[in-house]
């Protein structure tokens, strides 16, 4: 799974959808809802469950990191999985809206 | 990472909402892709290097920026207010090159060679208002280049500066909350397009979800009315626009009850007309940002709630924040370095460096960056004690009297906080004795100026070296359209009176 920036993935489970802001470190595997995630151009419709492990939840909008691997991920459209990486649940960024300035 | 991702993750998203325009009659966020994908499509069979856009602002504007990303090709807006000669060279530098250009502009450029014109209005029939089919096969969009802008040349020949979709989308993904804008937010850009806050401003509002409305060329009152009528909810403005502004306003009793954020940058506020700002529209966040090309827009900005608070103030240390371009953003870091490149302490005065991923710091064929990532932007200020950032002007402003470096906006700073003034510059004239002496020229609030006491103020607060030897009085002082102070101007003026 070749997660460079800019890349756009889906869930397999669910709807969500993702663009990877921050590659990881590492080689590995992400994953929504429990199931590793499809590229966006994949065909395949969402099918199975959610793993309950994995359901916290996917938002548009929001950036979602794991320290670890350094992998940074955007919501692009919401979902009930969430995500994590080799296992690994990332954790969402708290980060303070800036004004608009253009 | 491509400048195309922000549309594209937009459109999907939120394909119906209303990108560019009215709200009656706009481009959907799902329009604009398409019509830029078919716009890129049609780029990308021709033989050219650069796609060229010549025009006032307008729907053509982001169709043509987003298609030249996907179609691997720098997008390249050019100032028209040019000489016709100036214009043709720069025009010339980007062949070959696919120009588009508004009709009445076309006769100004169209013997340049290698380039093939597409007037502005068969551009926009064919792809902005005209019917379109979504293209089957699009190029592949791998290139690095976004933009290149020309900077304003006050120095010699105009240089190219590099912005690499690396650079911007950094830039958008780490100021802006994808999609945070609610439905109704609209912002009114009438900064020209080759201008970087009118780039920034596409991208910054498509990524954000906030409906872009243009002004095809700044006017107060087309302002103010597009405001009212498109029911604006924010806008960026450079200083000369928001006096003007805020006349027509109190001449037609406008009272643009939806404006909920103002944006400034591009130049120096004169203090007084942004705290008569604050005062006529106390229900509008007022954000003061500072930035450069070669920083992909925006590294430092001042908040509303910072502007209340020093507009409140009596302390004096807190009150001048509104002279200040607030702290920089997050994402960057940013240090006053001294001529040996020693990184200086709180109230020191020095060069602004700045590093992070939006920071560019390139020209065509020329890093202007150091190998840890720093760019010194040739801006002198200083930071105050709480991180508050003092911009005073580009360091070839700095006149240099007998030896000593002495910074204009030092000067300028205090002379604007006298009541009397109402704009004011400090600059260096040839003089046999000290190499440079400095001068100041005024506009006074009434007719009768006390140079004299202006004067004695200035060595009072700061020392006999800087206060001005020679005052001009001047019912209004030349700036270009973009808010920046044109010294050049100036100083011709002056050295044939002295």
């Amino acid at each position: 799974m070749e997660l460079k920036p800019g890349s756009r993935w889906k869930s397999a489970v669910c709807d969500a959808q993702m663009v990877v802001v921050r590659p990881p470190n590492t080689d590995g595997t992400l994953q929504c809802g429990g199931a590793p995630v499809l590229p966006q151009a994949d065909a395949t419709a969402p099918s199975g469950d959610v793993d309950a492990a994995h359901a916290n939840g996917v938002l548009i909008g929001k950036r979602y990191v794991d320290e670890t691997s350094g992998i940074e991920v955007l919501g692009a459209k919401p979902g009930k999985g969430s995500l994590a990486f080799d296992g690994r649940p990332l954790t969402l960024k708290e980060a303070k809206p800036l004004p608009a300035s253009d | 990472m491509q400048t195309s991702l922000l549309l594209d993750i937009a459109a999907d998203a939120c394909g119906d909402r209303i990108a560019v325009g009215p709200m009656d009659g706009g481009l959907s966020y799902a329009s604009l892709r398409t019509r830029a994908h078919s716009t890129a499509r049609w780029l990308a069979d021709k033989d050219t290097q650069h796609a060229v856009f010549i025009g006032l602002n307008g729907p053509a504007l982001p169709v043509l920026l987003f298609a030249s990303g996907m179609a691997g090709l720098p997008f390249v807006p050019i100032n028209y207010r040019l000489s016709d000669e100036d214009l043709r060279k720069l025009v010339a530098r980007t062949v070959p090159a696919v120009v588009v250009v508004d009709d009445d502009m076309a006769p100004r450029v169209t013997e340049v060679e290698g380039v093939e014109f597409l007037l502005r209005s068969e551009f926009d029939a064919r792809f902005v208002t005209g019917p379109i089919d979504e293209p089957v096969e699009l190029p592949e969009d791998d290139n690095d280049i976004a933009i290149l802008l020309f900077t304003s040349g006050t120095t010699g020949d105009p240089k190219a500066a590099v912005l690499r979709h690396a650079n911007l989308t950094s830039y958008v993904m780490s100021t802006v909350e994808f999609l945070g804008s609610d439905e109704d937010e609209a912002a009114l850009v009438s900064v020209p397009p080759y201008h970087i806050a009118g780039i920034s401003a596409i991208l910054t509002s498509v990524y954000g979800g906030r409906r872009i409305v243009y002004l095809p060329a700044f006017t107060a009152e087309e302002w103010v009315a597009t405001a009212a009528r498109e029911g604006i909810t924010h806008a960026m403005v450079v200083p000369t626009m928001l006096d003007r502004i805020l006349d027509v306003m109190e001449r037609t009793g406008e009272t643009l009850p939806t404006l909920r954020a103002l944006s400034y940058g591009g130049g120096r506020m004169p203090e007084p007309t942004i705290a008569r700002a604050l005062a006529k529209l106390p229900n509008v966040a007022f954000v003061n940002a500072y930035g450069l090309t070669e920083t992909s827009s925006t590294i430092a900005l001042l908040g509303a709630e910072d502007h209340r608070i020093a507009f409140a103030s009596n302390d004096p240390d807190v009150r001048r924040r509104l002279g200040s371009v607030g702290k920089p953003l997050p994402s960057v870091e940013l240090e006053i370095r001294d001529e040996a490149g020693h990184v200086l302490g709180p109230c020191e005065q020095g060069e602004i460096y700045v590093r992070g991923e939006q920071v560019s710091g390139e020209y065509l064929h020329k890093r202007a960056i150091t190998d840890d990532g720093w760019f010194a932007t040739n801006d002198g200020g200083w930071l105050d004690k709480d991180g508050y950032l003092y911009v005073d002007g580009r360091l070839d402003d700095v006149i240099v009297r007998g030896g000593e470096n002495i910074s204009p906006g030092e000067i300028e700073h205090v002379l604007r906080e006298d009541d009397t003034v109402a704009d004011c510059a400090v600059l260096g004239l040839p003089c046999a004795t000290w190499g440079e002496k400095v001068v100041a020229v005024i506009v006074g609030k009434s007719d009768s100026v006390d140079c004299d006491a202006l004067a004695a103020m200035v060595r009072s607060k700061l020392r006999s070296t800087k206060t001005p030897e020679a005052w001009f009085i001047r019912t209004e002082l030349p700036y270009n359209e973009t808010g920046k102070l044109l010294r050049r101007v100036l100083k011709a003026e002056l050295s044939a009176d002295c």
